[in-house]
């Protein structure tokens, strides 16, 4: 299991110098696509749910939506399609059955889930337990408090184009997910070899994985000679090698600085293909410029400005 | 000032490291943090946070000509000053070893001292906040005595309790809450880092100083 269900926007920026990560969406693409459907400010906060069966009642009508991984879910035992937004009248029971296409649905509700800003955003701390719902991460029985100022009163159903489909890499003939990086700080202290066995395996992604980090297991990668690092500043993304050799990549709650060799740093554009990457699925790293990272991050903001755009237009109708 | 330049790498488009040359004490120190001061005003810069002897500049969106901002980071580091920050004195009253300073005997080990000797020789300096980082309010420490370095974990723990007074490498620190950590706990103490209702969230901001004086040896 990936983790508990969490309250997430888009993260708690500015505050590293408190120490301060930012938490917030695995799968920021989805989360920001189901806010698009919603209508809501795109940083509006909502569930990240990376375990099946979760089992949800609506209090009061709303509009919500689910994107992320397709949690096969229903509405009152009616299916609904991936990538979707839809009205629940209150008393309306849904349920995620079980993930497939992925390791985290996102469920937004019209408005977003209204729980106290605390440091500029309404994510989840786990470390620091605050921010999100008192803290922590959800449990049986919580009541989440929804801004209902703001909401339609009857959206209607609507589909998006999932992030997986319309950001579709080739797929790699041993089925692993291709992953794009740039090298960091200490790829020079490794051989050729060792470089060679780095690209070249595809890493599993241990059951030592959360929302702090993904530890993957494959064969050891060992520098040149050990380092060992003053601590300095990290941010999600980076993959760091232990003097075990088995990669570690930092995600969104990680510690924000750390001394470990640093091999790369996953781009951007690719975070969210992390976040959905579940347990035992295997990770193929890619070398790319930082010129080519802008451009990888250019197509997710095409593909974001296309979905508002469509979700617009449908709205005109 | 040393000759070498520093070392800048790239943390994927959202960040840039500098690294500063030359040893690990506080007039490094005092440049990175002037150095700081000067980048957080650059436009499209988020943070520049100091870390240990090294700088880590976050962006609102990445330069476009990330080649120009490195060479624009290295021209400012070259003609940085120093700050001298000179923030309040603390004392952390600290219970080395026992249930939650497991790791006391393996430093000793390592260090071939005695446990009085590792107690007495962490306990002695008076400690200046380098930097904040890792986790809410946690403080990188300057000031170690070398012969306390011990190397980081070859894997690190899932978790130790906040309040773990804690070696990794030559550098010492004090767990604000608990979580994981690659470093070896000997001590505790109960002081409290950090509260997010607080004005400033963190109790202590670099330049402070910190005095551990020695509750309890528990050998």
């Amino acid at each position: 299991m990936l983790g508990p269900a969490s309250v997430q926007d888009l993260g708690r920026v500015g505050q590293y110098r408190f120490g301060v990560g930012t938490s917030g969406a695995m799968d920021d693409i989805a989360l920001r696509a189901g806010n698009i459907l919603l209508g809501n400010d795109e940083n509006a906060a909502g569930v990240e749910i990376a375990f099946a069966p979760f089992k949800l009642r609506f209090n009061a009508d709303a509009a919500f939506a689910l994107t992320g991984a397709d949690g096969g879910a229903e509405l009152n035992g009616r299916l609904l399609p991936p990538w979707w937004r839809a009205c629940a009248h209150a008393g309306d029971i849904l349920v995620l059955k079980a993930m497939s296409r992925g390791a985290r649905s996102y469920l937004t509700v019209a408005g977003g889930i209204d729980v106290p800003l605390v440091l500029g955003s309404r994510s989840t701390q786990l470390r620091g337990e605050f921010g999100g719902f008192h803290g922590r991460a959800l449990q049986p029985g919580d009541i989440l408090p929804c801004d209902r100022s703001e909401s339609p009163d009857d959206a209607g159903e609507l589909g998006a184009e999932p992030a997986d489909i319309a950001l579709r890499q080739r797929t790699l003939a041993s089925g692993a997910r291709r992953i794009r990086v740039i090298i960091a700080g200490e790829y020079d202290r490794y051989d050729e070899a060792a470089r060679q066995l780095f690209w070249h395996t595809d890493w599993r992604v241990t059951p030592q994985s959360n929302r702090y980090g993904y530890r993957l297991e494959g064969p050891p990668v060992q520098p040149i000679v050990p380092i060992e690092k003053r601590s300095h500043g990290i941010v999600p993304g980076v993959i760091q090698i232990p003097p075990n050799g088995q990669p570690i990549i930092q995600l969104r709650d990680a510690q924000t600085s750390g001394g470990y060799p640093k091999f790369a740093t996953v781009v951007e554009a690719d975070l969210w293909r992390i976040g959905q990457a579940g347990l035992g699925s295997r990770l193929r790293f890619e070398p790319i410029s930082h010129q080519e990272a802008l451009a990888a991050q250019a197509e997710v903001s095409v593909y974001l400005e296309r979905l508002r755009a469509s979700v617009r237009l449908q709205g005109e109708l | 000032m040393s000759s070498a330049g520093p070392c800048i790498s790239l943390l994927g488009t959202t960040a840039v490291l500098l690294e500063a040359p030359g040893a690990m004490d506080l007039p490094t120190q005092r440049r990175i943090w002037n150095l700081a001061a000067l980048i957080s005003g650059w436009p499209g810069v988020r943070e520049a946070i100091p870390g240990v002897t090294n700088l880590m500049v976050t962006f609102i969106s990445p330069p476009s000509a990330i080649g120009t901002f490195v060479d624009a980071l290295r021209d400012a580091w070259d003609e940085a000053g120093e700050t001298e920050l000179v923030g309040r004195e603390v004392e952390m009253a600290v219970t080395y070893g026992g249930e939650l300073g497991f790791s006391l005997h393996d430093v000793a080990e390592h260090t071939g001292l005695s446990i009085d000797e590792v107690v007495a020789r962490h306990a002695a300096p008076l400690y200046v906040v380098f930097a904040l980082g890792s986790h809410p309010g946690y403080c990188y420490l300057g000031g170690m005595d070398p012969s306390l370095t011990v190397p980081r974990r070859r894997s690190p723990l899932q978790s130790v309790a906040g309040g773990s007074v804690s070696i990794g490498g030559s550098q010492t620190g004090v767990a604000a809450s608990p979580g994981p950590s690659g470093w070896h706990t000997i001590g505790h103490t109960r002081w409290t880092f950090f509260d997010p209702s607080w004005p400033i969230p963190a109790a202590l901001a670099p330049g402070d100083r910190v005095r551990f004086k020695i509750e309890r040896v528990i050998r």
